[in-house]
């Protein structure tokens, strides 16, 4: 019995009752990782000797009945930090480099005895969309190995969904949770700015980052943010508001609710199975007794032109760091102390944070300050000022993830149309506010997701909605059956 | 905004952010960069006159601590990251590079 394709609930209870031990559903996750990895490549390390240390240790404490989490196979994105075990963000620059701490996140997980089995395949620095741009190749569609699992936490998503954990931590900047969830079917979080403490995440564009849970059901994601939530005095931007426990009035139901539709997220550009998708969920949740209605969100459209000034500007200035130094890829061909940056630098990023360094560097530089990152700043009030009007009379807004399900992973890509993938997810990192992915159908056998956006810090309502729609459909019974019907 | 970057701006900026890019790449590289910056025009269809920009969006503001030094007692643990270590010390290359080249 794969006890991988149930929810964590249901396996709590086999591990209390001891039908199974920590250490065999540890060896059973990693078995199902190790098989799936010729398909997938979910992941950059399989940490199988720590994880099986750990599960040992476990077993041998007991399970506490008390805690859901106890014995749970997990894994990390490849940026958040684990203590002695390879970091690489997806990237050369960082392909040999093995932090003397973990993250805050990564200790909160740890601390709820979870298991990690290992660092999950991303974009380089979570510069993408597609886990293609990674140094350690690209990550296959679960659902179909010729599709991206978007990213840039694919490997987080496509782990979940291909049955090797029950949970992934990744990481969102402008829809990398998101995004993915929608692609592979599974719900994604990306919390509100805040929520969830920054320390030990290789920062991309630090006013928009988030760490957020990827799991099977949205019970299981409340349960997984209930303990990384909180504030963290090493990230001073994480909130010292209290953190309720997301999951004591889960099944409450939608009675009542206002939930808000943007008619600029149905638009062009959007297919048409997605548009009926999530007109079919705002069918659904009428239904359910909630009230939905027609909301415009005008300056959302300039989001991605915004974002593309913002998020390379701020990644621009964080990945000055990487300089061959004192950790991380060093040239070999440096003569001096300049060729050693330039070198480093040259030969250990790729492309895609090549373009964003470059982008961020031009915005910001002597001249076009005003013209780019000022305006592009300007325009994020606005987009902010919109969600703003629209949660003074509304407890949600309901839109796809994604214009389209997952991309083929050979199809021909130029930055720009990759760029346009994020533009129903970036105006929520813009205004900092939680954003979720979960499954509202299918289309030619692919995922589709719907992102369900909440007032900033109330994630609460946004995951008592999103119950209420799973208890109400099987999208998310649905698992894939990986390399087809072999 | 809208005249599209040129081979020099790029190869200017790639100075700026130390990086180089080879006789292949920069044209490469200018053209995306380019068509990428393209869609930043339409910020100017935007009017942001009396528009307060939004630099960060958290509720922590101005956030106090006591500076106090801590020792993580990890040097030796830190040292085994960087790439070229000697006596203890991180080594480099020379700074000023005597060869001419």
């Amino acid at each position: 019995m794969n006890f991988l394709n149930k929810d964590i609930t249901s396996i709590h209870q086999s591990l209390v009752n001891g039908d199974i031990t920590a250490e065999q559903l540890t060896k059973q996750a990693i078995e199902n990782a190790k098989n799936n990895e010729k398909d997938i490549n979910a992941f950059i390390t399989i940490d199988e000797e720590n994880a099986i240390k750990r599960a040992q240790e476990i077993d041998k404490r007991g399970i506490n009945p008390d805690n859901l989490l106890s014995g749970i196979p997990v894994a990390m994105k490849d940026n958040l930090l684990t203590k002695d075990v390879l970091t690489s963000a997806g990237s050369k620059m960082l392909s040999n480099f093995k932090p003397i701490i973990s993250g805050t996140a990564v200790n909160k997980m740890l601390d709820a005895d979870t298991i990690s089995i290992g660092k999950t395949n991303m974009d380089e620095f979570a510069m993408g969309s597609s886990t293609e741009t990674s140094y350690y190749g690209r990550t296959h569609n679960p659902w179909n190995l010729d599709k991206v699992p978007g990213g840039s936490s694919g490997g987080s998503a496509a782990s979940v969904a291909s049955g090797d954990v029950l949970a992934a931590l990744g990481s969102d900047t402008g829809g990398s949770i998101r995004q993915p969830a929608a692609f592979n079917g599974i719900v994604g979080m990306k919390p509100t700015y805040g929520r969830v403490s920054r320390w030990g995440l290789i920062a991309f564009a630090s006013s928009f980052d988030q760490i957020g849970p990827l799991t099977k059901n949205v019970y299981d994601n409340a349960l997984v943010l209930n303990h990384i939530a909180g504030h963290d005095e090493h990230d001073l931007t994480s909130s010292d508001k209290e953190v309720p426990d997301f999951t004591s009035e889960i099944d409450s139901g939608v009675k009542g609710m206002k939930i808000g539709l943007p008619k600029e997220y149905l638009g062009e550009g959007v297919s048409d199975d997605v548009r009926e998708a999530i007109k079919s969920a705002a069918d659904k949740y009428r239904e359910m007794g909630a009230d939905v209605e027609e909301v415009s969100l005008p300056h959302s459209k300039y989001g991605v032109a915004a974002y593309y000034i913002i998020a390379p500007s701020e990644a621009s200035s964080n990945l000055q760091r990487f300089d061959g130094i004192r950790y991380g890829y060093r040239s070999e061909n440096a003569k001096n102390l300049d060729q050693l940056y330039v070198k480093s630098r040259s030969e250990g990023f790729g492309d895609e944070v090549k373009r964003r360094i470059m982008l961020g560097t031009y915005s910001l530089s002597a001249g076009f300050f005003d013209a780019y990152f000022k305006k592009a700043a300007e325009v994020r009030t606005l987009i902010n000022k919109d969600f703003q009007k629209v949660f003074q009379n509304y407890d949600l807004i309901l839109t796809p993830t994604t214009p389209t399900p997952a991309f083929g992973l050979d199809e021909e890509k130029d930055p720009l149309t990759m760029y346009m993938n994020d533009i129903l997810t970036i105006p929520v990192n813009m205004a900092g506010l939680p954003g979720m992915s979960l499954p509202a159908g299918f289309s030619n056998g692919l995922p589709i997701g719907m992102q369900l956006i909440g007032k900033p810090f109330d994630e609460t309502t946004m995951y008592k909605a999103a119950y209420a729609f799973e208890q109400n459909t099987d999208f998310h019974k649905q698992t894939p059956k990986i390399g087809g019907d072999k | 905004m809208s005249e599209k970057i040129s081979k020099d701006t790029v190869s200017h900026v790639a100075s700026l952010a130390k990086l180089e890019l080879t006789d292949k790449q920069l044209p490469y590289f200018t053209d995306q960069l380019g068509n990428i910056m393209g869609i930043f025009d339409s910020l100017n269809e935007v009017d942001t006159n009396d528009v307060e920009p939004t630099f960060s969006v958290t509720d922590q503001i101005n956030v106090m601590r006591e500076d106090v030094a801590d020792n993580w007692g990890e040097r030796d643990q830190l040292l085994k990251n960087a790439p070229d270590v000697a006596d203890g010390l991180i080594r480099t290359p020379t700074i000023i590079d005597e060869s001419g080249d």
